[in-house]
This record gives C-alpha cells, structure tokens and sequence, in this order.
C-alpha cells in the first residue's frame, strides 16, 4: 500500500512536470551562444518545445499556447558545467555526517560509485543552479587507493538522479603516492595489475589480489571515461602511454604542466580538465603551472575543460573561464570548456544550443564570463525555474528593515 | 582559504617598541629595514583615478616623486619626470590585503613550510608570523601581478590567541625585516568558534567548546590586566626616585603577557577570525569588559546580520566575496554580505584573501561582491568598492595616515589598470611601490621571480 501511494504521488508529479512541459516557450531578441558551427547568433530567436529547442532563427512567431519571453538582446548559453564535483554529496565540509564522496576503506574497490549517494535536495544545489550552474560530474575520493571510484554526470535541477557513464577516477603522482607504497612508480604497478585482472581475472587464489569481482566488472568498460588526476609533464606522459596501452578512453585533469606536452595530449586525443586559475607552483608535480595553459592547449588543439572543484562554490567556474580569456583563450574556447565539450566527455544531454537539444539554458544580465554578471532566468526543459536559494532566503530576510518581531518571523 | 588552515592574528606597531622599551628597557625589537627602491619622478597622465577617498577622477595626472605622491590633478607638467600615457585606463591605490600566510603557507606547500599555527596550547600571543615568513615564496610575485602593495601576514587561526601578524610592503627581499612597513602596528591574531575547540577538543584538552573558548579568552585578559597595572606600578615607583630596592621589583617579562598588554594599551591591533553574528556580538561585549579594541573581524561570513551593530561599535569586517560552507559557521554565506556590510554610516567593510589564489584577483572578488549588492537595489560605485581593498584595509591595520589613499603626501603605492579594474578581463598592467616601478605586465625584466623558481624546468619555453 505504501508502495502505491508512493506510486501514485509519483505519478502525479510526473503529470504535473509534464504539463508545465506542455506549454511551448518561445525567447526572442538573444544572443544565442549555440556552441555548435553557427557560433554566436545576434538578435535571435528560440523556440522551445517538449523540453527539447524545435526551432532556432530570426522572427519566429509564437503559437496559441506560447509563452514568449524577450531575451531584449541578452545571452542566452547553455546551463554551464560546474565542474568535478562534490555537489549534492557533502553538505558541510567539516561535518562528516553530511560528507559521502570519500571512503575509508584503505582498499582497492573501483566499484564504490558515489553517485548512489547523490541528493537532489541539497541547499548547494539550488545556490548554485540560479547562476547558471546546471550541471557537475560527481568526483569520487577513497583513502588508501589510488582508484578513488566512480562518479558520473548529474544535472542539478534538484529532482534528478546522476545517469549516463560511469566515470573512474584515478589519482597519480604525489597525490596519490601515499596510495601506493610512498612511490610513483609503483602507481603503475598496481594499475598494470589491476587492469590484467580485470580482462584475466588474475590470480584467483593468490594473496596479491587487488580486485573484487565488483571491482572487474566496473572497470570492465573502455568505453567510459578513465579520468587520471596527474599534474607533472613527465606524469601526464606515462599516462597517456597507459591510456593507449589498455584503450582506455582517457581523460587528464589536474595537469598543471599539461602545456609542456600540449602536442602529444592533441596525438593522443585525451581531453584534459584543467583549473585555469592555478598558477602557483603548489607542489614539485606542477612547477610549471601557469595562468595560459588553456590557451596553450587550445591552441594546439587540446579538448579543454575546467573545474575549480569543491562543491558549495562551483558557481566560480564562470570567473575561472573568464580568466582563461583573460590570458589569452579565445572567448569561445573558454565557453565550450564549460559547456560543450564537458556534455560530449562525460556523454551528458547539453552543452549546445542547436534543434533537438535539451533546453536547458541560461539567459545572463551581461558577458555570462564576467564577474559583475548574474543569471536572469535559469531554464530547464523549457520551465523557467525558481531563482530562489536557501542563501537568497537569507539574504532577503536580513535586507528587510527590522521589525518589532525577530527575524525567525521574516520568511520572504 | 582552506578548511584546515587556521589562522589567528598578530600585529606589530611602533608604539609596541615603545611600549617595551618602557616597561623592560629593551630595543625594538626586529625593526623595519626596509627602503624605498630608488625611482624617477613619474608623471602619469590622462588616467580614470579611484582615490580610495570615494572619489573618482576623469582624465587626471598623478605625479610621482621622491616615493611620494606630490600632485594630483589635470594637466600636471613635470619636465623631468617621465611620463606615462595612461588614457583609457584606470589608476588606484596599491591594493592591500589583511589577510594574507604568504610566506607563513607557501608555496609549494611542503612539511617544510607548514609554518603558521603553533599548534600546542591554545594561548601563544608570544610567537610572531614574521619569524616564519619565508621571504622566497612565489605568491608575492603572483600577488604583486594582481595589485597587491602591501598585506598583513598573520599566524592560523588553530588557537585563541595565535600570535602578532606583521604588516609587509609587497617586494621581494632577503629577510622580512626589509619588506616590513615602516611604523604599522603589530597585529594580534585571535580566534573564534570551531578551529581551536576542535583542535584542543579533539585532544582532550580545553577549549572543547565555545564556553572553553570565552574563558580562555577571559582568563588571559585578567592575567594580561594584572600585568599591566603590575607593570604601571614599577614605573610609578621608578618616575618617583625608586632605589635599587625598587628597581629588583620589576616585573619579570612574559612574552605572552607583553602582547596582551600592548593590546590593552592601544598599541597592538585585534584581528579576530570569528564567523557567526552571535560570537562577533559576543566579543564585542568581551572587549568592553577588558577595555581593548577590536579592529577587525575576519571572515565574518555572517556579518550582514549585525552590519549595524558593527558599524556602531567602529570594527571592521574583512570579508570574502562568496566563499561559504566549509564547516557549519561558514554555512549561512550570502554574496550580498560586503555589500551589506558596507551599507549603514559609518562601516569599514574589507575585502580579504585568506588564500594565495584569491590575493591574485582581490578586484575580481571586490567586482563580485559590488554587482551582487547593486543586484538588491543599492548604488554601489567603483570609487565606493575599491575602498573594501585600499583605505579600509589602511584604516584595519593602521597604516591609513601613510598608504591606502591617492593622497598628495602619502606613499606612491599606485596601481595602473588597463580598464575598469572590476572586471574579470582587468589586469595591473604597472604597479608602483613607494614611487618604484616593481611590476611591469609588459616587460619581464620587470618582474620579479622568487630564488626558489630561478632555474625550475629549465629547457621549458615559460
């Protein structure tokens, strides 16, 4: 019975998303960042229909059931990428009753995915949804291992479930050798000997035996992103020789020295995910860290990505994009790093502004990569969502003028 | 900026070393060395100046002289002066951090390093952040890339009392007395709230709450109070003619107590990293009860609850612009809280770093946090906010009467932007300290890099 009922409430929420569904939405007068070969439309208009973009160009004209919104020349993105996350998997840092994103089991286990951990109902997730923040790729951290886990893709429209891929992560260098013995070397060690029982089984009796059949199973697939956190130049290149030895679709983050070996990240065709505000030498692995290294590997034609990481400020990943074209990245180069290219690695339905994309997007009160810019209406499936967050609660009710009650009385 | 690094506050003044030549005959100690880079009158011309007095000036010259600033106005004329044709873009004040651990947490953050919180009581206002400021750390080079004259570096916040913090003019030297600016007070770094309860608690010791905490503070108050008058006593008894039975009764220096003393005399600042309204209010009542000041609450991530009352009782509050959640009296953050702090009559609202990343781009952060108060309705201009990164932060530390002002009188600490420096797009494209060109984001000869980068990665095109 309770089953039913739960059922039913279900089903009523499902009927009620669907007919806010229902309305076509038609945005005029943007500027439309489509992140596609059309590039940046002026003065353009979308019309949205069944949560997905039936019609992209100039003067479309509303139906019967259209609600129109005039974008009056604003832009429009698609919802930006927050990052490798832990959004949604952490409440307050410090706390470990509200922390789930990091195991402490001191053992290899590939297959804890933290995605079943996942909450859609975080404050974090609506404080950064209204500026813009639509989606993250839940990042995964076990002590003692150098495979921290999996994660995957989520949009933070404080309803839905991570889906898509599972991502493994695997951290190398200095940050990871505590995992393996104190040497970097034996990193490989293990990675060899781990992936050799997963297509061999590996010794079944043997007490070296790293795996669990769990573990096998959820670095069965190639096909799913491999992201290796490695910041030296001389790292990234034994990565990628691993990447291409064990087919593994490959991605590089942390790679602080990534543009010391730009050209063979580009022979490669490995993505890299990068912080574009790192520029201090925070570790002997990233001596070269530096302020252009997206530029860098963009120009030499490096998929790029960025991340800040972190969680409760993922809304930052827009002052870090605007950074990167700060020092010398294209403008557009900079957006799809937040956009589209993340959508196409971590395989996740946005990115893009083009007829039969999600609508998912964002319409921007300036440059959506300026700091003094703020998001206007944040839009998913076609539905302007709420622009209320625990902090804008906050901040409303200590704006108003005192009153004679306490503030507890004040609920804007 | 980190969860785990704590941070309490010390501070140095002039008038501690007169204060300890008074009350045990000893020298200052660890003066200021630094000097003034010798430098040609510069006469720059045609520029946007935000005077860091609220005032924003159109097509104006500044001239620079003899590490001065000696005219402000159009059409300057200075034959000798070399001029620099700066229309287009904007000028202001160097920009000035109170809450920096460059050099106390640098970088690369090796074992080594790990240098700011003296982690073994909670009560140590007798170390000082300067003996552990490693004048070789590469963030001063990236910090004077973003506009950053000067900044106060202070110990962790691990302990309730955590030690003086030292006021520096950003330049690169040999020791930190050559970078120490001349005549600032010392900070004294204390903290509020869950870093030394759980430090302490954690061990079993006190404080393991925030009752521990207030009577750990309490308990120093009265002994440094005792001390004082103890002190006051024995130079009564010397001003009279004391004989040398007088003079064996002096006090026996406590290098703890010396501090706490000098802040009850006015002579060493409060610098207190204290998260919650209610603690902030809380401490304000506990300087009433000792008669001190606090100058600045930092980090204050709820300051915008009590902006009023923090106005009233005159402290500053050193914010960040959105930072927030990181343990759970960070957890009420909102953007709007330098704005709202910075609303009612008579507030000093600052923004701070805590982080060699976010001293970077101290006018990035400053951008963030006016257009989210301009967002809610209120005004806030340029010439308005970049006082939360100059005169502010002058008046926090003390230094307000030498820098933190464009200024006809005060200290050529003057940043040339190449627009609107509250933008994400800005760059300090020059950066003068005292009159002395020490950055140039044009000419790499003039940009300094610290011993510990010379020579890294070499056969790799930077």
């Amino acid at each position: 019975m309770r089953n039913f009922l739960i059922s039913l409430i279900f089903l009523t929420l499902l009927g009620a998303s669907a007919m806010l569904q229902a309305q076509d939405l038609l945005i005029k007068n943007a500027r439309i960042h489509t992140l596609s070969s059309a590039g940046i439309l002026e003065t353009s208009d979308l019309l949205i229909r069944n949560g997905k973009l039936s019609k992209i160009g100039k003067q479309l004209q509303a139906g019967n059931n259209t609600q129109t919104i005039d974008a009056k020349g604003r832009n429009v993105t698609p919802g930006l990428f927050g990052g490798l996350s832990t959004i949604g998997l952490n409440e307050i840092s410090l706390e470990d009753s509200t922390v789930d994103q990091s195991l402490d089991f001191k053992q290899m286990r590939p297959e804890f995915n933290v995605k079943y951990a996942y909450n859609p109902a975080s404050s974090l997730i609506a404080i950064n949804r209204i500026e813009g923040i639509l989606y993250a790729v839940l990042k995964p951290s076990i002590t003692g291992s150098i495979f921290e886990g999996q994660g995957a893709a989520v949009v933070l429209d404080g309803r839905s479930f991570p889906q898509g891929a599972n991502a493994s992560f695997i951290s190398l260098g200095s940050a990871g050798k505590g995992d393996s013995g104190g040497s970097r070397a034996a990193q490989y060690m293990l990675l060899e000997q781990a992936f050799s029982e997963v297509t061999s089984g590996g010794d079944q009796n043997g007490p070296f035996r790293l795996l669990t059949q769990a573990g096998r199973l959820a670095l069965k697939s190639r096909n799913n992103p491999y992201v290796f956190n490695v910041n030296r130049a001389a790292d990234i290149l034994r990565a990628l020789d691993f990447i291409k030895a064990n087919s593994l679709n490959g991605v590089i983050s942390g790679a602080a020295e990534a543009w010391m070996v730009a050209a063979q990240l580009k022979a490669a065709g490995v993505p890299v995910i990068i912080d574009p505000l790192a520029n201090l030498p925070g570790s002997f692995d990233s001596l070269g860290s530096r302020l252009e290294n997206a530029t860098i590997l963009n120009a030499a034609g490096v998929a790029v990505i960025f991340s800040t990481g972190g969680a409760h400020n993922i809304r930052k990943i827009r002052q870090a994009a605007g950074n990167a074209v700060a020092n010398g990245m294209p403008y557009a180069a900079a957006m799809a790093a937040i956009t589209a290219v993340p959508a196409q690695v971590f395989s996740y339905a946005g990115g893009k502004l083009e007829v039969g994309a999600v609508a998912n997007l964002v319409i921007w009160d300036g440059d959506p990569l300026e700091v003094t810019s703020a998001a206007d209406a944040v839009i998913i499936k076609g539905v302007s969502t709420s622009m209320v967050s625990r902090q804008s609660l906050l901040r409303d009710r200590y704006l108003a003028p005192k009153g004679n009650m306490p503030r507890a009385y004040q609920k804007p | 900026m980190s969860v785990i690094k704590l941070k309490p506050v010390l501070m140095l003044t002039v008038l501690t070393a007169v204060f300890i030549a008074q009350t045990s005959n000893a020298k200052e100690a660890f003066p200021s060395t630094y000097k003034a880079i010798p430098s040609a009158d510069i006469l720059i011309q045609n520029a946007t100046i935000l005077t860091g007095t609220g005032a924003r000036l159109a097509d104006t010259d500044i001239l620079l002289k003899d590490g001065k600033i000696v005219a402000i106005g159009q059409n300057l004329s200075a034959e000798k002066a070399t001029k620099i044709d700066a229309n287009g873009r904007w000028i202001t004040p160097g920009l000035i951090d109170v809450h920096s651990h460059l050099g106390v947490y640098a970088s690369p953050g090796l074992t080594a390093h790990s240098d700011g919180n003296e982690m073994i009581a909670p009560s140590t206002p007798n170390v000082w952040a300067e003996h552990a400021i490693w004048p070789q750390d590469p963030g001063f080079s990236r910090a004077l890339a973003g506009g950053v004259t000067s900044m106060q570096i202070l110990p962790g916040s691990a302990n309730l009392f955590g030690g003086r913090g030292v006021t520096v003019k950003n330049v690169y030297a040999n020791s930190y007395q050559a970078m120490k600016f001349p005549d600032a007070p010392h900070g004294l770094k204390m903290a509020c709230g869950e870093n030394p309860k759980r430090v302490y608690g954690s061990n079993k010791q006190a404080p393991m709450t925030r009752m521990g905490n207030v009577a750990g503070y309490r308990q120093n108050w009265a002994q440094a109070q005792e001390y004082m008058q103890s002190l006051d006593e024995y130079s009564a008894l010397i001003e009279k003619g004391g004989d040398e039975a007088d003079k064996a009764k002096r006090p026996k220096r406590d290098l703890k107590l010396e501090t706490l003393v000098g802040v009850l005399r006015g002579e060493i600042k409060v610098h207190m990293h204290c998260y919650r309204a209610d603690e902030m209010l809380t401490i304000l009542d506990l300087a009433k009860e000792f008669d001190y000041k606090i100058s600045t609450f930092h980090h204050g991530v709820e300051a915008y609850k009590i902006a009023d009352e923090l106005a009233e009782a005159g402290v500053c509050g050193a914010l960040w612009a959105d930072w927030w959640g990181f343990k759970a009296e960070a957890y009420d953050g909102v953007q709007e809280n330098i704005a709202m702090l910075d609303r009612p009559e008579g507030s000093c609202a600052i923004l701070h770093s805590d982080s060699s990343e976010g001293i970077q781009r101290l006018n990035q952060e400053a951008a963030k946090a006016m257009s989210r108060g301009n967002r809610v309705g209120m005004k806030i201009a340029p010439e308005r906010a970049i006082q939360w990164l100059t005169s502010n932060p002058a008046k926090s530390l003390g230094i307000e009467d030498q820098t933190g002002t464009l200024v006809i009188g005060k200290m050529a600490d003057v940043v040339i932007w190449n627009q609107n420096p509250f933008s994400v797009y800005a760059h300090a494209e020059q950066v003068f300290i005292d009159g002395a060109l020490v950055y140039d984001r044009d000419n790499p000869a003039l940009q300094p890099v610290s011993d510990f980068e010379l020579g890294q990665l070499l056969g790799e095109k930077k």
